[in-house]
């Protein structure tokens, strides 16, 4: 049964002092699917992401990959296995190369990343994949800039090209569209589009529009519990979240 | 690893330095070069400002003095026992402070290193306030006399070089690219995959083991192993070298050693020889205020300015 899911939570509960993040959470990713985690400010939505990659330790419940329970892993190693997060902000590292940036991903399966008595042109083999790496997301030109001086959109196709680097079988990605003028907002959109083959997306999403072109199933948090999940049409046609979100976001974007 | 014209000239001025210059506060200024180089490796490059340096330079040379003069050690076995001593502590120290960030990495680092302060002070083998004094310098593979200066000064040069290499390549290693990411951005590098403690603490083992080279190498320049070296004055100095020469930089910590090493000799020669910790004082107020990338960062900036 549970081979259908990539990930599952169970009765994932974070709590701070005096104050749930997140209550009782247990969610579902379907394998290949793109699963977009909404809500209003303050629902939850990122806790959820910290608690998957282990930056935050749930007070209890459990989580599930492919079926293993890896609720007592670390951060680093819950990478490993294949869940690899974005960040809401851009999360590069801006005073490398672009092309040293995918790099660093690809180094880590080369088991030498402690080697300091090795030359780093050990590393040139990587090249030939980065590069690759970075014309699918469209930087094919750029592998020789430095990571500060690219656009903010540019940044964050590098950070997708730098989880790709790590064929992850569960990608999270943080608001990837966030602060984000119209143009860079469908360039992602459609890059995350196109990355999702052979892959399972999980995110966390603010722009609706990009939500209802991408998404498969849609979790909405509110006050971190979970108030409905489904479809794009299905979730948008029920009152309670037109009341606790659409209506808030419309004006939000009407403004 | 290229080999620059800049690093053939300052190697040439290396070599021909001791015929001009008095021998011993070459050696010094080396020492502290090699010891700055080891600090900034952590602190240019990981992002880790240890403030308890000092204690794998006064390692080295505690135990270097010790073995020399009373296990009759070689010189060159000497040195790669303190050296080996300075790496052990700074494995378990490593350990106990990598997981800590910012000004509490600072305050363990500092903490701890009073505590070995304390075991230098009051241990019966080393000599208390007095230190170990009259270490024998010995003779290199059993016939080179270090007791000449000009000799002492070549082995020292070799030591320096070894261990300044040992910084570039560890630079300009995979492992450098991991610690690089790691300063740049640590939850990214953590999302990769990357446990950052383990490196943090790999980095953090070799730069105690090449500053307990240098304390090593110096002590037995000077014959002398002395709280000087263990206290956390020489912590602070380290830091100050390496900001005013340029943290981040190759060349920096050596510039800055050079600067601060010969400044102190040059002061304390003179009428103001009461007033050197009040100019370094204000030479480090003056480094944070205006010259923030140190004086080879600085120089970089200018070269990059008008010439690229």
């Amino acid at each position: 049964m549970s081979a259908d899911y990539v990930l599952e939570t169970q009765n994932l509960i974070k709590e701070f002092k005096g104050f749930t993040a997140v209550d009782d959470v247990s969610l579902k990713i379907q394998r290949g699917h793109i699963h977009a985690l909404i809500g209003p400010n303050g629902a939850g939505k990122t806790t959820v992401f910290n608690l998957l990659t282990k930056f935050l330790t749930p007070t209890s419940g459990r989580i599930l990959y492919n079926g293993h329970d890896i609720t007592s892993l670390q951060s680093a190693a819950i990478a490993r296995k294949g869940v690899v997060r974005s960040f809401q902000i851009s999360a590069v590292f801006p005073h490398l190369s672009v092309l040293e940036n995918v790099r660093i991903a690809l180094q880590r399966k080369e088991g030498n990343s402690f080697h300091f008595w090795k030359s780093e042109k050990v590393l040139d083999k990587l090249n030939d994949r980065a590069v690759e790496l970075l014309e699918s997301v469209g930087l094919g030109n750029f592998a020789g800039a430095k990571t500060v001086d690219l656009s903010y959109g540019h940044k964050r196709a590098l950070e997708i090209a730098t989880t790709l680097a790590l064929e992850p079988e569960l990608m999270l990605l943080d608001e990837p569209t966030q602060g984000m003028g119209h143009e860079d907002v469908d360039v992602v959109a459609d890059l995350i589009k196109k990355v999702s083959k052979d892959r399972t997306i999980l995110m966390v999403e603010h722009n609706l529009h990009v939500v209802s072109k991408l998404a498969d199933q849609i979790t909405v948090l509110q006050r971190g519990a979970i108030l409905t999940e489904g479809d794009y049409e299905t979730v948008s046609a029920d009152p309670r979240v037109q009341e606790a979100y659409l209506g808030v976001a419309v004006e939000e974007n009407g403004a | 690893m290229k080999i620059s014209k800049l690093s053939i000239v300052l190697l040439g001025v290396a070599l021909v330095a001791p015929f001009v210059m008095y021998p011993v506060l070459l050696m010094k200024i080396l020492c502290f070069a090699l010891f700055a180089s080891a600090f900034n490796l952590l602190l240019g490059f990981v992002g880790l400002l240890s403030f308890g340096h000092a204690i794998f330079l006064g390692t080295g040379g505690y135990v270097t003095g010790y073995l020399v003069m009373n296990s009759g050690l070689s010189p060159l076995l000497g040195i790669l026992a303190g050296t080996a001593a300075a790496a052990a502590l700074g494995a378990v120290y490593g350990k106990l402070s990598v997981k800590r960030e910012g000004i509490y990495f600072a305050m363990v680092t500092l903490a701890l290193a009073q505590l070995m302060f304390f075991v230098f002070l009051q241990a019966p083998f080393t000599g208390g306030e007095n230190g170990l004094q009259g270490i024998p310098r010995g003779f290199l593979f059993g016939f080179i006399d270090l007791s000449d200066n000009l000799n002492m000064y070549y082995f020292v040069l070799a030591i320096f070089l070894f261990g300044f290499w040992v910084i570039n390549r560890t630079i300009h290693s995979p492992f450098g690219q991991v610690l690089k990411a790691i300063r740049e951005n640590e939850p990214r590098a953590t999302s990769l995959g990357y446990n950052v403690n383990d490196y943090k603490w790999a980095a953090f083992v070799i730069s105690a083991a090449l500053s307990g080279l240098a304390g090593s190498t110096k002590t037995l320049v000077f014959q002398l192993a002395s709280l000087t070296d263990v206290h956390w004055h020489m912590s602070g100095e380290v830091v100050l070298m390496t900001l005013v020469g340029g943290m981040g930089t190759i060349f920096g910590p050596l510039v800055g050693a050079a600067a601060i090493v010969g400044l102190q000799n040059f002061l304390s020669g003179g009428e103001l020889g009461n007033y050197v910790h009040i100019i370094m004082g204000l030479i480090f107020i003056v480094c944070v205020l205006a010259f923030r990338s140190g004086i080879v960062g600085e120089i970089q900036k200018i070269v990059k300015r008008n010439f690229s």
